[in-house]
């Protein structure tokens, strides 16, 4: 399968553990040692405690749907349409979100509340893993 | 709030002197900078003043030459054309909403750094995506060595580069949570082209049904193509001036009652903490933390409406129903209508008068307070209006006295 069309961001050394944590299968974020708050978008300080000894660390992956929309209209080449843009929310931490695109879904069956799992996809010539997310399936997987 | 507390509302020191707007349309491919002048120069007469009087200037976003369209014009572009001498200015992209430039205007006044200063906002989308469509505002939409950057790299990379799709989030939350329904949302469109068969300016004009608005086609549910502004060619102008300069103007100014500027939630569209609401919520708030008048006491309301819902949003963040309600506060229509209890958006908005991106909104307003809005006049001599600006981190909004 060929790797789609996307728009890809500028990796950085602020972000580059969420756009490449997807080479080893894991979501990264940043976290504070001190105090143990979820930092996204990334930045060198602790919104909590405001220390800037922040770490590197994966999230479980896992989500929930907190809204979405099914997009039906053409912004850019690439996309097949209708393609569904969902905020996830992380387990993690509240309001630890971010905007992906729910795949391996019909677009139809989405609902605010449903549990997703993320599933990278990978630009590696970019040094990106797109993290996209997908409907948890039952516990028979 | 005492009379003594309030001198310390800044702003009303400052008036709106007069308004000028220039030809509108959906593409007129006439120079972004001749629009400019049009308005700019209608607003100065329609205060009683001449260019040599201006002494401040102020516009949102600047001078930029992309998104197309979005703002050709800065302020070097308006203060050289009209040889203009100031003594303050200021232009960017970075305040509280479109009418940020607005609030700016009358802090310098108020400080005593200008007596008049001309805000303007000019738009040139129309022409400026004719062939490409609305896709062709997409940075990187080409592909190539593109990357995203700020808030973009998270949206850009999902193929959400368009606020129709932030919106769309917003609503689809709303709907989950109040049982808000495409019906109730409706009404924001079906009012704007009601209104905008009485403006003469507006784009869009023939009448729409409830359902020409269920029927034709999605962009991103749940908003449909007339949950969306019509990108247009035009200029909107805003004179500001120093309240002791009522004596040198063509008729009584506007008062400037109070702004509301704030932001407390975190400024982006995905991580703000109330997805069934915005900035606004804040900026609204705000506003009548700085004024004894109450919403109740306003008689016309121009809402922001890049996109349907965001009217909704700023009809709960300014108090004329509480969070949730602004579907049923809409329902049938009536109460929004020219002769309702709240007439909103009186010349069609951005829905159907075009995106005239927050001045148009602010034009109308005052045109309102003046009693000179013709056939779309809202009857009974309103006395205040609000007039708000701005989605999402956006958020911004003044309310005006006669
Ligand atoms: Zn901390």
């Amino acid at each position: 399968m060929s790797t789609p069309f996307r728009i890809l961001p500028r990796v950085t050394d602020r972000n580059r553990h969420f756009w490449t944590g997807g080479r080893d299968g894991e979501l990264r974020f940043l976290r504070c040692r001190r105090c143990g708050t979820w930092v996204h978008p990334p930045a060198p300080v602790c919104p909590a405690c405001l220390g800037d000894d922040l770490d590197v660390v994966a999230a479980s992956g896992r989500a929930r749907v907190a809204t979405y929309t099914v997009n039906h209209q053409a912004w850019m080449p690439g996309p097949e349409l209708p393609y569904v843009v969902a905020i996830v929310e992380l387990p993690e931490q509240h309001g630890l979100r971010l905007i992906t695109n729910l795949v391996e879904v019909d677009p139809a069956e989405v609902r605010i509340g449903m549990e997703v799992e993320v599933v990278f996809e990978a630009h590696p010539d970019d040094e990106v893993w797109i993290p996209l997310f997908r409907p948890v399936r039952g516990n028979g997987r | 709030m005492t009379p003594e507390e309030a001198v310390l509302v800044g702003e009303r020191r400052a008036v709106i002197s007069g308004v000028g707007q220039s030809d509108v349309g959906r593409r007129l491919f006439r120079d972004p900078l001749a629009l400019t002048a049009q308005a700019c120069l209608a607003a100065i007469a329609d205060a009683g003043l001449r260019p040599a009087d201006i002494d401040g200037l102020a516009t949102f976003p600047g001078g930029m030459d992309t998104p197309p369209g979005f703002s050709g014009v800065g302020i070097t572009d308006v203060q050289d054309m009209l040889r203009l001498q100031l003594s303050w200015y200021t232009g960017g992209l970075e305040m509280p909403s479109q009418l940020g430039a607005v609030v700016a205007a009358c802090l310098a006044v108020s400080a005593g750094l200008a007596r008049h200063v001309l805000c303007f906002r000019t738009v040139h989308e129309g022409s400026a995506q004719a062939g490409g469509g609305r896709a062709s505002v997409t940075p990187g939409g080409g592909g190539g060595s593109f990357r995203a950057t700020g808030f973009m790299e998270w949206t850009l990379p999902f193929a959400a580069p368009s606020a129709a799709i932030w919106v769309a989030m917003f609503a689809r939350a709303h709907f989950d949570r109040y049982g808000t329904t495409r019906e109730q949302l409706a009404q924001i469109a079906l009012n704007a082209r009601r209104n905008a068969a009485r403006n003469p300016k507006a784009v869009y004009r023939d009448p729409m049904t409830l359902e020409d608005y269920l029927s034709v086609r999605m962009i991103s549910e749940p908003l449909c193509l007339y949950d969306c502004d019509v990108p247009c060619d035009g200029s909107t102008a805003i004179v500001v001036s120093a309240a002791e300069t009522a004596p040198d103007l063509r008729r009584p100014p506007l008062r400037v009652e109070a702004a509301g500027t704030a932001i407390r939630g975190r400024p982006s569209w995905d991580q703000f903490d109330d997805l069934t609401t915005m900035a606004c919520r804040d900026a609204g708030a705000h506003l009548w933390t700085r004024t004894s008048l109450r919403p109740a006491d306003v008689d016309v309301a121009e809402l922001y409406d890049g996109f349907s819902f965001i009217t909704m949003a700023w009809l709960e963040a300014l108090g004329f129903c509480g969070p949730g309600e602004s579907g049923s506060f809409v329902e049938g229509g009536a109460r929004i209508a020219l002769d309702g209890e709240l007439p909103l958006n009186t010349n069609g908005g951005q829905l159907s008068g075009g995106r005239l991106h927050g001045f148009g909104l602010l034009h109308e307003a005052c045109v309102q307070l003046w009693g000179e809005a013709g056939e779309r006049q809202v009857p009974g001599r309103p006395e205040v209006a609000v007039a708000a600006a701005g989605g999402g981190p956006l958020a911004g909004a003044l309310l005006l006295t006669r």
